[in-house]
C-alpha cells in the first residue's frame, strides 16, 4: 500500500511540475482582460440584458438557436411585454431570434457576416466579451470610424456610442510589472479608464456614466452568458437535489456493504 | 418459484450462468479502490449507449443541419440539455475509468499468466474506444470537431503510397464533408459500440474462465477447500455487487457533479472553439485534441527532426548493449538486427512520419506487457524497487504527456514532451531488464 501512495503523490505533484514553467510563459503574452462574475440568478439583470441586446445587437447578430418564447418563460417577461418590447423581427413567440439583415447584405456593408450570438459567450467567455464591449475607440484610420483595442481592426463599428460615448486610445497599461490595476487607476487622468490594458480618454460623454455603462454591460454578458446555456437555470438547482440524494445512498449503501461483509474475515 | 426456474432451467441454463458468473464466481476477498474501475467501466458503458439512444432521437447528421441539432437537444428536447453533459461527461469519465482500469492490471501484474487474454482483449477494447470517441467527438460538427478530424484522419498521409488514397477512402471525400459525418455516425453509434459489447463480452468471459488476479497477485485457486472453494474467495454476489454498489453511488457523486456544476470542465471536457459551428475556412489557433487522446497526440508532436537525431543515438547504443547482456546468441542478433533496420529508417523518413509510428507504437506497445514483464512475482506490493520507481516515471511522463498535449507547443514544452516520450517507452523497452533487478520480498501463501 505504501508504493500504491507514493505512486500517487507522485502523480499529484508531476502536472505542477512540468505546467509551472510553461503556464509562466504562457500569461507573459497573455491578453489582458477585466475579470467578470456573471450571476445568472439575478433576473434583473438578465432583462435588461436581454433588453439591450434585443435593442442593439438583434439588428445585425441573430441568436438563432434561441426562441423568444423561452426568454419570456426564463426572464420572468410577461408575454406581452415580450410582443412590445422584444420582438422585432417576428411576431411568433415560438420563433428563432434571428436577425433581420440578410447575410449577403451584411457582407456587402461590413465585409464579413456579423456572427450569430447565440452561443457567443461560450466561444469567447464572459470576460472577454466584458472587455470587449468597452474598448471601442475613435481611429480616424478604420472604415468604420472605430476600432477595438482588444480585437484590433474588427468590423463592427462602436454600436453602443450612444450609451457609451466616444473615447480615444492614449496609450497601454505596461503589463510587464506585476502591479495590480488597482494601483494604475490611481496614476490615470480625471477623463481617463482603463479596460482591460488599454487606456482611454474620454471625448464625448454618452447616455451613460462610465459606471452605469459598465453595469450596463455586465447586464448584457450575464444576459448573453444565459444566451449561450438556458439549462444553466435548471442544472444547478437540480444538481444540488440529485448529490444530496447521493449523499444518502451512499450512507445507506455503505451500511449495506458494511452488514453483508461482516462474515468476511 | 423453484417450478418456475425449473421450466426455464431445463431450456435455458439460467441457474447455471447465474451461479457460475455472480453467485458461485469466487473472487478475491482483498479486492481495494483500484478495483472499483471494472464495473464502472461497464456501467459507463451503460450511460453512453442509454443517453447516446436518447440523442439519436434528435440529432441529424448532416452537415447543414448537426451543429443547430445539437443546440436543438440542448434548448428545445426536454431533457436534452441532461442527455448531452451525460453523453459528453461520460466520455471523458469512460477514459478517466479505463485509465485507471489500466493502471490496475499494471501495478498488481493482472496481464501476467494466465490472463494475458484478458489484457489483450482489453488493449482491443481501448483502441476500439478511442476509435469510438474520436469519431463520435466529429458529430457536433463544431469547428475543433472538424479541424480534429481534419488533422487526425491527415496522419494517415504519411503512409508511403497507399496514404493519400488511404485518407481519401477513409473521409469519402477530398475534405472532411457531409460523406465523412455520415459514416462517422453510422460507425458511432451501431457499428462500433456492437464491437464495444462484444468484446466487453469477451473480456468478461477471458476473466471468468481464469479468475481475478487480486492485490496480492497470488492466485486464490491454488488453495481450495474440500467442496473446491477457494478458501480465500467469496461470491461476487453479493459480497461485491454490495461493495461495488458503494462504488457506483460515490463515482456518481463525482460524475453527475461534473454534469451539473462543471459540465464544460473549464474548456478540458468541452473545448471552447466547438461552440463555434464547424468552418472549412477558419482554422482555431490552437488544434488540441479531447485530453484523454493527449498523451498519444504529444509523442506525435515531440517528433522533430533534431529529436530524431537523439533516438538514432540511443538506437546505437541500445544495439551496442544487446552484446553487453548475457542473453542467448539467436536474441542478439534478433535485436541487433531490429536496432539496425530502425536506425536506416530513422535517417530514411521524416519526422512527421515517425511521430505517426511513435503514435501508434505508444499504444501497440501496451499489448506486449504480459511478455515484457519478467518480475518472478506479480504484485507491486512484493516487487523490488526498480520497478516501482519505473512505474513511478511512468506515471509522471504520461500525465505530463497529457498536460502537455492539451497546449500549444513551445520549444521548452517540445524538450519536455520528448524527454517525456523517450521516458514512456523506456518504461516497456527496459521492462525485461528492471522487473529482474533487485530483491522481490516473499510472497504470502494466503492471501493479506
Amino acid at each position: 500500500m505504501k508504493t500504491n501512495n507514493l505512486v500517487l503523490a507522485l502523480v499529484v505533484a508531476l502536472p505542477f511540475i512540468v505546467s509551472v514553467p510553461n503556464a509562466i510563459a504562457a500569461t507573459a503574452e497573455g491578453v489582458v482582460l477585466d475579470p467578470i462574475h456573471v450571476d445568472s440568478g439575478d433576473t434583473p439583470s438578465l432583462q435588461r440584458g436581454a433588453s439591450l441586446f434585443v435593442n442593439y445587437c438583434l439588428s445585425c447578430h441573430g441568436a438563432a438557436y434561441m426562441r423568444y418564447e423561452r426568454l419570456a418563460y426564463d426572464l420572468d417577461i410577461p408575454m406581452e411585454t415580450l410582443a412590445e418590447e422584444y420582438m422585432f423581427t417576428t411576431d411568433k413567440p415560438g420563433d428563432l431570434m434571428k436577425t433581420a439583415m440578410s447575410e449577403d447584405d451584411a457582407k456587402a456593408w461590413f465585409g464579413v457576416a456579423p456572427p450569430d450570438l447565440t452561443l457567443v459567450s461560450r466561444v469567447r467567455k464572459n470576460d472577454w466579451l466584458y472587455t470587449y464591449l468597452r474598448a471601442f475607440y475613435l481611429d480616424e484610420n478604420s472604415p468604420s470610424g472605430w476600432n477595438n483595442s482588444l480585437f484590433e481592426n474588427v468590423a463592427m463599428p462602436h454600436v453602443l456610442y450612444e450609451l457609451q460615448g466616444a473615447q480615444t486610445l492614449v496609450g497601454h497599461v505596461e503589463s510587464s510589472e506585476d502591479e495590480s490595476t488597482e494601483e494604475h487607476t490611481a496614476n490615470i487622468g480625471a477623463h481617463q479608464n482603463i479596460v482591460g490594458d488599454a487606456i482611454f480618454e474620454i471625448q464625448k460623454v454618452g447616455k451613460n456614466t462610465p459606471e452605469e455603462f459598465d453595469t450596463a454591460m455586465y447586464d448584457l454578458v450575464n444576459f448573453l452568458s444565459y444566451l449561450a446555456e438556458p439549462a444553466q437555470l435548471q442544472r444547478r438547482s437540480i444538481g444540488i437535489w440529485v448529490l444530496a440524494w447521493l449523499v444518502i445512498l451512499f450512507v445507506v449503501s455503505y451500511l449495506l456493504k458494511k452488514e453483508y461483509w461482516r462474515d468476511v474475515h | 418459484m423453484s417450478n418456475f426456474m425449473e421450466w426455464v432451467d431445463r431450456r435455458f441454463p439460467a441457474t447455471k450462468v447465474w451461479n457460475e458468473h455472480l453467485a458461485e464466481y469466487w473472487t478475491p476477498k482483498n479486492f481495494n479502490f483500484w478495483y472499483y474501475f471494472g464495473s464502472l467501466a461497464m456501467l459507463v458503458l451503460v450511460i453512453q449507449i442509454v443517453t447516446g439512444i436518447f440523442l439519436t432521437m434528435h440529432y441529424k447528421p448532416d452537415a447543414s443541419l448537426a451543429f443547430a441539432s445539437v443546440e436543438y437537444i440542448m434548448r428545445d428536447v426536454p431533457w436534452g440539455w441532461l442527455m448531452r453533459y451525460l453523453h459528453s461527461t461520460g466520455a471523458s469519465a469512460f477514459f478517466v475509468v479505463v485509465y485507471l482500469h489500466m493502471f490496475r492490471g499494471l501495478i498488481y501484474g493482472s496481464a501476467r499468466e494466465p490472463r494475458e487474454l484478458v489484457w489483450l482483449i482489453g488493449c482491443v477494447i481501448f483502441v476500439a474506444l478511442m476509435a469510438e470517441a474520436f469519431m463520435g467527438y466529429l458529430l457536433p460538427w463544431g469547428n475543433m470537431s472538424y479541424w480534429g478530424a481534419q488533422v487526425i484522419i491527415s496522419l494517415f498521409d504519411v503512409i508511403p503510397y497507399l496514404g493519400p488514397v488511404l485518407t481519401e477512402w477513409i473521409r469519402g471525400d477530398f475534405v472532411v464533408s457531409d460523406a465523412t459525418l455520415n459514416r462517422f455516425f453510422a460507425f458511432h453509434v451501431i457499428a462500433l459500440p456492437l464491437v464495444l459489447c462484444a468484446l466487453v463480452f469477451l473480456h468478461i468471459v477471458a476473466l471468468h474462465k481464469v479468475g481475478s488476479n487480486n492485490p496480492d497477485g497470488i492466485e486464490i485457486k491454488e488453495n481450495k477447500d474440500e467442496n473446491g472453494k477457494p478458501v480465500d474467495g467469496i461470491a461476487f454476489h453479493p459480497y461485491y455487487t454490495v461493495k461495488d454498489l458503494v462504488g457506483v453511488v460515490v463515482f456518481f457523486m463525482v460524475y453527475l457533479g461534473v454534469v451539473f456544476f462543471w459540465p464544460e470542465g473549464s474548456g478540458v471536457l468541452l473545448e471552447k472553439d466547438n461552440f463555434a459551428p464547424a468552418n472549412s475556412l477558419q482554422t482555431p489557433p490552437d488544434i488540441v485534441p479531447l485530453w484523454y487522446f493527449t498523451p498519444f497526440y504529444s509523442i506525435l508532436r515531440a517528433s522533430t527532426s533534431d529529436f530524431l537525431i537523439i533516438l538514432t543515438v540511443l538506437t546505437g547504443i541500445a544495439a551496442v548493449a544487446t552484446f553487453f547482456i548475457d542473453t542467448k546468441r539467436s536474441n542478439k542478433i534478433t535485436a541487433f538486427i531490429c536496432y539496425a533496420v530502425l536506425a536506416i529508417g530513422l535517417f530514411t523518413f521524416d519526422a512527421k512520419f515517425w511521430g505517426v509510428v511513435m503514435m501508434g507504437s505508444a499504444i501497440v506497445v501496451l499489448f506486449l506487457l504480459p511478455w515484457l514483464d519478467k518480475s518472478p512475482v506479480k504484485s507491486i506490493r512484493y516487487r523490488s524497487m526498480p520497478f516501482k520507481i519505473a512505474v513511478g516515471i511512468f506515471v509522471i511522463a504520461f500525465i505530463s504527456l497529457g498536460y502537455l498535449g492539451m497546449h500549444p507547443v513551445s520549444a521548452l514544452s517540445t524538450i519536455q514532451a520528448q524527454l517525456c516520450t523517450v521516458l514512456y517507452f523506456s518504461f516497456f523497452a527496459l521492462m525485461p531488464f528492471y522487473t529482474t533487478w533487485g530483491k522481490t520480498k516473499p510472497v504470502p501463501e494466503r492471501l493479506t
